[in-house]
């Protein structure tokens, strides 16, 4: 109607590390898989064999992301943590013929690696969980410190999910590979985000998952190198080299192939453009009293801003970000449906009250600068508000004789 | 996770927030490690608590339960509010998730340990109307 101003409410989605949209391009790679080429792969006639040949092609896309040396290096699975357990596991039940029956992690994995490793200590392993500094960092001599004669498999993320720490991957592969222990990386928040070759980087298995690039959530892969003989995971069919039974689900990784293949291309041209709203995002949000950066200043994920703010819990942020059109996250214990803040915080030192107050920003490159702006717009206002209402930062301030600006 | 229209409302728009600066009796429950703090004020007339304020360090189902238990007792007789459940605050917010229900139980306690304070204040020992409304259901509470 003439005259009238629409004012439509903004979305600002900053959650990409939890999951992503699914690209106009993987879509559209997936589309015809479901109501014209939706043959079998596994049958003869030539709708089955395209179906397979697409799933071939896709492998091949997976395997040259990751710069694997062969196309059945790589194995569809369900997602990151299904590849997180088959890797774990399976390299537990090499490690346990040969008598090995210790494994190395860290304790800020992602509880796909983390439950697995508590999994296998009942199964009677032995796992070493190493502690990280407090930016979340790990150094290549502390594993080297930690492997023995009977370590069947060193198993550390590439990036932590929460905080965006990247680990020295290289320099651990290496440690591994003089060792001869088996290294796996759960590299589900890197790939895509930093330039990965498990050749290079002396990588024996390594997980991803589709929906973190762009691809559909309930498709990942597991690269595992020749010459490591992994177990079966399903029995009952010989897709994915016998090891995982069941029909392929080829449309999900006809999208995959084509999500990592993008996902890859220019990968320094988009963390410039990443990383410098990222930079804003921290520079300005810690201008707002009592707020501190979690992980590390420079090793850190290009879209990921993760701030604790003294004071406030962190659900209830995210519900007052809700409210205004921004999706985020947090480590509180709320969001985690247990009482207790998340792992990641309480590992670099955090004290719970600390904890419990995080926001998790992470950014893609489908965010834009007017995206950074309006959360800088939103964002000291809500902690105000919240603060104003909040009986410990209250406390805080009288405690330790800070001056409570939310009453001028 | 899904929070009914009644708690978002609640969390969106939370009713009586704030302080009574010459409150009769202030209780405070919870703490910061567990990730919730309420602190309620109340105004107490004759019998009748004719005011209500409260704080809330904590997550969308803690203000909500404050705010909704402080509607509740607004207006009502000690003898009342000292019988609101955490059961009727869960049920007038139309129900809470299971890892919520831990909200209502502080919010029930948070009045409790307001109207503890007004009858310590009046030099009558609360323990006989109250009881003793612990702090926290969590397990870091109870290690």
């Amino acid at each position: 109607m003439k005259g009238m101003i629409y004012l439509e409410k903004r979305f600002v989605y900053a959650d990409n590390s939890a999951t992503t949209r699914v690209s106009e391009n993987a879509l559209k790679a997936a589309l015809p898989y479901f109501t014209q080429n939706y043959g079998n792969p596994s049958s003869i006639y030539s709708l089955g064999m395209d179906a397979a040949k697409a799933v071939l092609a896709a492998r091949q896309q997976v395997a040259n992301a990751l710069g694997a040396a062969k196309v059945n290096e790589v194995y569809f699975t369900s997602g990151g943590s299904e590849a997180d357990n088959w890797a774990i596991r399976g390299a537990a039940e090499i490690g346990a013929k040969k008598g090995k029956k210790h494994i190395i992690t860290t304790v800020f994995e992602h509880h796909a690696v983390l439950h697995t490793c508590e999994y296998l200590e009942k199964q009677g392993f032995e796992v070493t969980y190493l502690p990280v500094d407090d930016k979340g960092l790990i150094t290549a001599e502390q594993v080297e410190n930690a492997i023995r004669e009977d370590t069947c498999l060193v198993t550390i993320m590439f990036a932590n999910n929460e905080i965006g720490t990247i680990l020295p991957i290289p320099e651990i592969g290496k440690v591994c590979k003089a060792h001869n222990v088996l290294f796996h990386t759960d590299a589900v928040q890197a790939v895509g985000h930093i330039d990965i070759n498990v050749k290079d980087m002396n990588i024996d298995m390594l997980s991803l998952s589709g929906h973190k690039i762009h691809a559909p959530k309930g498709i990942g892969a597991l690269y595992c190198r020749t010459g490591v003989n992994l177990p079966n995971l399903i029995y009952g069919g010989a897709q994915e080299r016998n090891k995982r039974a069941g029909t392929e689900n080829v449309p999900s990784i006809v999208a995959l192939g084509t999500a990592i293949t993008d996902a890859v291309t220019d990968i320094e041209e988009k963390n410039a453009k990443i990383s410098q709203m990222r930079d804003k995002l921290i520079e300005r949000i810690l201008k707002i009293p009592q707020t501190r950066l979690n992980g590390d200043a420079e090793r850190r994920l290009a879209g990921n801003v993760n701030i604790s703010v003294r004071g406030i819990e962190g659900e209830s942020l995210l519900l007052t970000l809700d409210l205004k059109g921004i999706a985020a996250s947090s480590g509180s214990a709320c969001t985690s449906g247990s009482l207790d803040p998340s792992h990641v915080l309480l590992a670099i030192g955090l004290p719970h009250e600390v904890a419990h107050g995080s926001l998790r920003l992470s950014i893609s490159e489908e965010n834009t600068d007017e995206d950074v702006d309006y959360i800088l717009e939103v964002l000291p206002e809500i902690v105000k508000k919240l603060r104003k209402m909040s009986p410990l930062w209250e406390r805080i301030c009288r405690t330790e004789g800070i001056h409570d600006y939310t009453l001028d | 996770m899904i929070y009914s229209e009644k708690v978002m409302d609640h969390f969106a728009n939370p009713r009586n927030v704030g302080e009574i600066e010459d409150a009769d009796g202030v209780g405070e429950v919870g703490n910061a490690k567990c990730g919730d703090i309420m602190k309620m004020y109340i105004k107490v007339d004759g019998d009748v608590i004719s005011d209500v304020k409260f704080k809330t360090f904590g997550c969308g189902a803690a203000v909500a339960t404050s705010s909704i238990a402080t509607e509740m007792i607004k207006g009502k007789k000690i003898s009342e509010a000292l019988k609101l459940t955490n059961k009727a605050v869960v049920e007038a917010l139309e129900g809470l998730p299971p890892v919520k229900i831990h909200c209502s139980v502080l919010a029930e306690q948070a009045i409790k340990a307001a109207i503890a304070d007004y009858y310590t204040r009046q030099g009558i020992d609360p323990t006989p109307f109250v009881g003793h409304p612990t702090d926290c259901d969590c397990d870091h509470c109870h290690e």
